[in-house]
């Protein structure tokens, strides 16, 4: 509907449209011609912009935020994501992203620090062999992308809700916000942050997080879509305010839980 | 419900509508508004089966609607209000008023095989458009049943952890994708049969406009 208006040299469109509606009998040729005027007029103004333009997307972005109200009372916080047995496992395990496999960002290891601020008691940042440390969880969960496909995967990592009881955070926050690599970011909401399977992923099938997937940390959280699990995590923050997303300041739906 | 219906003809759901009046107020506006939210939710899922096709094909970008991913899934979930909450008024009152029961029902096979040869041969009487033919009455039948599938399957794809049992009765994630998709299908097939035998019959196109 967005296509670019295709015209034919030498050919006069209202005079084409006339000539089409002598074919038409009396009646119907005036209701036909008066309908095509407003639709012309309408086609001028902005074409169909009126319907996939930036200010229809707006009114749909209104909706889009009851929705995300509306998902966070669907949100039961005891539901589980279904887990699968490890023959399931989808291998490979699709690289996912909006830059090539080529340019994913190169993080070093031992360099790395997992930052924290906001609403936090100790604000210490993590090393990756501290948090390596820390009680590890595991789960073969269901990845749903945005787009529609799904494929299986095996996480090991630190529970989150688990960390931030760990850190003195204050879970009465209504958001946590993380910071990725390469520019990347998310906020999520603070009872998906407190849910079971909710992990700060530090493997995949058992083996360090490969640069793929997210190393050195990924947010694996099977109960959204997939571009709420961050990827080449740098720093959490625990707020009260929105900080938005990659994504979802395009115009994806912010709570996209499944 | 019935008080209210006594206060306001216009809105009445009577057992037996008016005298020539072939279908009530509420059956129309819930028609138009459900063929409005049925075409929203098409054009937008034809969009968003393109960033992921389940076929060798793609559905092309000037007959879909949202323009891009993301718009097309605010188009898709913005008119899903429209079309549950208009289909539970629909239904509801379909039931309530008695005018299911007595439209669609009893539909016997062999009427059915009956009406569809006289329809074929172009033999079938639309003298009184206040009664469907049994032929009607099953593809009416056949249309509700797909419309459940289709909301049914919808949820399970929007929510397959929340609803879980629902998803895994359409055979988990991904055969539900396939089972919303053949629903959408069914769907515009019927779409196709049905403006076409309206355009072919104007006087029911104007019964569902004017009501009589």
């Amino acid at each position: 509907m967005s296509g670019p208006n295709k015209t034919k040299p030498g050919v006069d469109k209202a005079l084409l449209i006339k000539d089409a509606a002598k074919l038409l009998p009396e009646p119907s040729r005036r209701f036909f011609m008066r309908g095509a005027a407003s639709l012309g007029a309408l086609a001028m103004l902005s074409g169909c912009e009126i319907i996939d333009g930036d200010a229809s997307e707006n009114v749909l972005r209104v909706i889009s935020e009851f929705n995300d109200g509306a998902q966070a009372l669907l949100f039961n916080p005891n539901t589980l994501a279904p887990e699968y047995p490890e023959s399931m496992i989808t291998r490979p395990f699709p690289f996912n992203a909006y830059y090539s496999e080529d340019d994913a960002p190169d993080v070093d290891g031992d360099k790395w620090q997992l930052e924290i601020g906001g609403r936090v008691d100790n604000k210490k940042p993590w090393t990756l062999a501290e948090l390596n440390k820390l009680p590890q969880v595991s789960q073969i969960t269901r990845h749903v992308c945005v787009e529609g496909w799904s494929a299986i995967g095996s996480w090991q990592g630190v529970r989150l809700s688990d960390f931030l009881k760990l850190i003195g955070a204050d879970t009465r926050s209504k958001y946590v916000w993380f910071q990725c690599a390469e520019g990347y970011s998310n906020t999520i909401d603070m009872p998906t942050a407190l849910h079971p399977q909710t992990q700060l992923t530090l493997q995949f099938d058992h083996k360090t997080l490969p640069r793929a997937y997210g190393f050195p940390v990924k947010i694996r959280i099977p109960t959204k879509l997939g571009f709420k699990n961050p990827k080449y995590v740098t720093a959490m923050w625990v707020q009260n305010n929105d900080a938005g997303g990659y994504w979802e300041n395009q115009g994806y739906n912010w709570f996209s839980g499944l | 419900m019935s008080v209210q219906a006594a206060e306001h003809p216009a809105l009445a759901v009577h057992a037996a509508p008016g005298p020539g009046v072939i279908h009530p107020a509420w059956v129309r506006v819930t028609h138009w508004i459900n063929a409005l939210a049925m075409l929203m939710m098409i054009g937008s899922g034809w969009q968003i089966y393109d960033a992921s096709p389940l076929f060798g094909f793609t559905f092309p970008h000037q007959i879909a609607l949202g323009n891009w991913l993301a718009g097309a899934l605010l188009w898709h979930f913005a008119a899903m209000w429209l079309l549950v909450i208009n289909g539970i008024v629909y239904v509801t009152l379909g039931i309530v008023s008695g005018r299911f029961r007595r439209k669609l029902f009893p539909v016997y096979p062999r009427e059915v095989l009956h009406d569809l040869f006289a329809a074929l041969r172009g033999h079938l009487s639309h003298d009184d458009l206040s009664m469907y033919n049994a032929v009607q009455k099953l593809l009416y039948l056949g249309i509700l049943a797909i419309g459940v599938v289709i909301v049914l399957s919808g949820l399970s794809i929007w929510k397959p952890v929340q609803f879980h049992l629902l998803t895994s009765f359409f055979g988990g994630y991904n055969t539900a994708r396939y089972v919303h998709f053949a629903a959408m299908t069914a769907i515009v097939a019927f779409l196709v049969v049905h403006v076409l035998l309206a355009v072919l019959v104007p006087k029911t196109l104007r019964a569902m406009i004017l009501g009589r």
